[in-house]
C-alpha cells in the first residue's frame, strides 16, 4: 500500500511509521523557529509564460526606443528591423500572459479598472497601448499608408516602450516574496538594462554588421549595466541574495552572466567586421538575457520556499530599527547599505 | 483625482476610502485565542462544509495532529499543532510534572487593515466589505495569481482542483478552477446578520466573533489576565493598528512566537513602498529612454 504523501511533507521519501513517537515534539527556545519548516509566504502560482514575457516585453519596449533613434539618425535598415522585431515580441506577450492566467477566457477583466496600486494592472494598460502602437506602426510600414498615423504610432511606442521594459521589476517587488521585496531599489533598472541589451542583440543579429553600429554598443552597454547592477542588488540583499547562488536560481545566475558577457565580447570585438559574429553574439545575449528573466523568477520561488529568508530579514529589521514595522515608508526594511 | 490619491496613499483608508455611506457597517473580525483552543478542528470542518470547499486529497504529514499543514484554496480555517518540551506556566511546577505543552491555533484569513492582496488584484476582484472585511469576487477573478505572493501571511492560493461551480468554458480544454479562494469572514452569514461558521462551531469560544474594537478590548483583558497567572509566552499578534499592515481584522494570542506557528514576526503590506516603486521605475525608464537614444545618435553607424 503506498500512502500519498503531502509535497511538502517532512516525511518525503521515507515511508511513514519510521519516525521515533516523538518526532513532533521539539525543545522550547531552541532550533525550531519555523512551523515544520513549512514556508511563510506562498510561491507565486506563476509558470514558464512570465519570465517568458519579461524577456519579450523588455524586448519589445527597448526596440520600440531604438527604431526611432535609428530612424533620427537617418538609418532606415535598422530603424525597420528593430520595428519589427518589436512589433513581434509585443504581439507574443499578451498571449504568454493570457495562457498563464487561471481563467485565460476572462483576461478582459484586467482592464475594467485602472488601478495605480497594482503594477499588474497598470501594466496591462501600457501593454496594451504599447503592443497597439508598435503593431500599427509595423503593419502601416509594410504596407507603406497612411504615413502620419505611423508617425503618430511610432511616437506612442517609442514613450510606452521604456515604461513596458521597466515596470516588470516593480510588479515582482510589490510582492511579500524577500528576495523581491528587498530588491526593488535596482528591478527596475536591471529589467531595463535587460531590455536595452536584448534589443541591441536582436538587431545585430538581424541587420547587416555596416547599419548594426547602434545596435551592438546597446547590447554591449546593456551587458555591463546589468552586470553592475545586480551586484548592487546583490550587496544590498546581503543574507537573502544567497538564493542568486543555489539551486537553479544560482545556475541560471551564472549561465546569464556567461552568455551575456561571452556575446557582448564577441560583438566588441569582432561584430563589426564578421556577419556570423554578430548574430551568433547577439544569439548568446538574448540568450544570457533570458537566463537573466529566469534567474530573478527562480530566486523568488527559492526565497519564498524557505521560512528562514521572511523570518530572519524581518527579524534583523525588529533589532536593526529598534521596533517592529509601520505603514509610514520610514523604516526601511532589511537593506544594510540604507541603514542607520 | 483619485488615480492621483491613491498613488500617492497607495494602502488607502480602509474605513474612507470605499464609499459605503449608510450601507457602512461596524468592523468586524476575530479574536482566536490559542490559550483555549484544543485543536479539535472543528473550525475546519465547519468552515469546509459552511462554504462548500472541495475535498483536495487526504495527506498524513507526521507533523503532529496537523494533517491540512497551511492555509490555501480549500483550507480556509488550518489548526496548527506545535509539541514543546517547555510548561505552559511558570516553571512547571504543580502542573502535573510533564514539562510538555501542546499548542494550538486555528489560522485564518487576517483581514489586514492595509490589504495588500487587494491593493495589487489587477481586476478588482478583491475589494473590502461593508464590514471592513476582504473578499475574493468570483465572477471576476481570472487567475493572474498576484495576490497569492503579495500577502505576507500566504493565505491565497490558486485552485487548481477540479471546479464545484462555474468551470470554464469547454474550449479551452481544462478543467482546473483556476481562481483564487480565501476567506470570506462568512460574508454571506454576515449579510444574514450571522456569526461565521468557524466561529459558530467552536467549543471553547476559542475563536470569538464581533465588532473589532470589542475584541481587541477583551484580548487586552484575556492577556493581563495570562500573564498575571504566569502563562509562558503570550501575546497579542496582529491587534496592534499601528503594524505594517495597519493591525489584523482577525488577530490572534499566542503562547509562542509568531513564527512558531509559521507567521510571519513583523508583516508588511508591500504597497507601503509602492511609491517610491513607481518614481524609481520613472527614473529608470527615463535613463533608459535618454540612454538608448543617446547610443544610437551618437557614435559610428557601422
Amino acid at each position: 500500500m503506498s500512502e500519498k504523501l503531502h509535497p511538502l511533507s517532512g516525511l518525503n521519501g521515507k515511508p511513514p511509521g519510521t519516525t521515533s513517537w516523538s518526532g513532533s515534539i521539539t525543545e522550547a527556545g531552541s532550533e525550531m523557529r519555523s512551523y515544520y519548516g513549512r514556508p511563510i509566504v506562498k510561491e507565486p502560482t506563476w509558470t514558464w509564460e512570465i519570465p517568458a514575457y519579461f524577456f519579450t516585453g523588455g524586448l519589445a519596449g527597448a526596440s520600440a526606443v531604438l527604431s526611432t533613434g535609428a530612424k533620427l539618425a537617418g538609418n532606415e535598415k535598422l530603424s525597420k528591423t528593430a520595428l519589427y522585431v518589436g512589433a513581434a515580441a509585443d504581439l507574443v506577450s499578451p498571449i504568454l500572459l493570457i495562457s498563464d492566467l487561471g481563467r485565460p477566457e476572462r483576461f478582459h477583466h484586467m482592464l475594467r479598472v485602472i488601478k495605480v496600486t497594482s503594477p499588474m494592472n497598470i501594466g496591462s494598460w501600457v501593454l496594451l497601448v504599447s503592443g497597439g502602437a508598435s503593431n500599427t506602426a509595423a503593419v502601416l510600414e509594410l504596407l507603406g499608408w497612411l504615413k502620419p498615423v505611423k508617425l503618430l504610432a511610432e511616437g506612442v511606442s517609442t514613450l510606452a516602450g521604456p515604461l513596458l521594459a521597466t515596470y516588470t521589476g516593480v510588479l515582482v517587488a510589490d510582492t511579500a516574496i524577500p528576495v523581491w521585496h528587498e530588491g526593488r531599489h535596482e528591478l527596475p533598472w536591471i529589467f531595463g538594462a535587460s531590455a536595452v541589451a536584448s534589443a541591441g542583440a536582436a538587431a545585430a543579429i538581424f541587420v547587416p554588421p555596416g547599419d548594426a553600429g547602434p545596435a551592438r554598443r546597446l547590447a554591449i552597454a546593456g551587458v555591463l549595466a546589468e552586470g553592475g547592477l545586480m551586484q548592487a542588488m546583490e550587496l544590498r540583499l546581503g543574507n537573502l541574495g544567497e538564493v542568486y547562488h543555489e539551486g537553479e536560481a544560482g545556475k541560471l545566475s551564472w549561465a546569464a552572466k556567461g552568455l551575456a558577457a561571452a556575446g557582448a565580447a564577441l560583438l566588441a570585438t569582432r561584430g563589426r567586421k564578421s556577419r556570423t559574429s554578430a548574430v551568433v553574439g547577439g544569439a548568446l545575449v538574448c540568450a544570457g538575457e533570458v537566463c537573466l528573466r529566469w534567474a530573478v523568477y527562480k530566486a523568488g520561488f527559492q526565497s519564498a520556499r524557505d521560512p528562514k529568508y521572511v523570518v530572519e530579514s524581518q527579524r534583523e529589521r525588529i533589532e536593526r530599527d529598534g521596533t517592529k514595522a509601520t505603514t509610514e515608508p520610514g523604516d526601511s526594511p532589511a537593506s544594510p547599505s540604507r541603514g542607520a | 483625482m483619485n488615480l492621483l490619491q491613491e498613488l500617492l496613499e497607495p494602502t488607502g483608508d480602509p474605513d474612507g476610502w470605499r464609499a459605503y455611506g449608510d450601507d457602512q457597517k461596524e468592523r468586524v473580525g476575530f479574536f482566536t485565542d490559542t490559550s483555549v483552543c484544543i485543536g479539535c478542528k472543528a473550525c475546519e470542518v465547519a468552515c469546509k462544509e459552511w462554504n462548500l470547499i472541495p475535498e483536495d486529497g487526504r495527506v498524513w504529514t507526521g507533523e503532529s495532529y496537523d494533517h491540512t499543514s497551511q492555509l490555501g484554496a480549500n483550507t480556509w480555517r488550518h489548526v496548527a499543532f506545535v509539541e514543546q518540551r517547555k510548561p505552559l506556566v511558570g516553571d512547571g511546577n504543580g502542573d502535573g510534572g510533564t514539562g510538555l505543552r501542546w499548542l494550538m491555533e486555528s489560522d485564518v484569513c487576517k483581514h489586514c487593515t492595509h490589504a495588500a492582496c487587494l491593493d495589487v488584484c489587477p481586476t478588482g476582484s478583491l475589494f473590502r466589505t461593508e464590514f471592513g472585511t476582504v473578499v475574493v469576487q468570483q465572477d471576476i477573478c481570472n487567475g493572474c495569481g498576484y495576490c497569492v505572493p503579495a500577502c505576507p501571511f500566504g493565505v491565497l492560493d490558486k485552485r487548481h482542483i477540479e471546479a464545484t461551480t462555474d468551470p470554464p468554458p469547454a474550449f479551452l480544454g481544462r478543467k482546473q478552477d483556476g481562481r483564487v479562494w480565501k476567506c470570506t469572514l462568512c460574508y454571506d452569514r454576515l449579510k444574514g446578520g450571522h456569526e461565521p461558521a468557524c466561529a459558530k462551531a467552536c467549543p471553547t469560544k476559542s475563536i470569538q466573533f464581533g465588532p473589532l474594537e470589542e475584541l481587541r478590548e477583551r484580548a487586552d483583558a484575556r492577556l493581563a489576565k495570562l500573564e498575571a497567572d504566569g502563562w509562558n509566552g503570550a501575546q497579542l499578534y496582529g491587534r496592534d493598528p499601528d503594524d505594517g499592515v495597519g493591525g489584523f481584522g482577525a488577530f490572534f494570542l499566542l503562547l509562542d512566537e509568531p513564527e512558531v506557528y509559521g507567521l510571519p514576526p513583523d508583516p508588511v503590506v508591500t504597497t507601503r513602498d509602492l511609491p517610491e516603486m513607481w518614481a524609481n521605475m520613472v527614473a529608470a525608464a527615463g535613463t533608459l529612454l535618454v540612454g538608448v537614444a543617446a547610443l544610437t545618435l551618437l557614435g559610428r553607424r557601422g
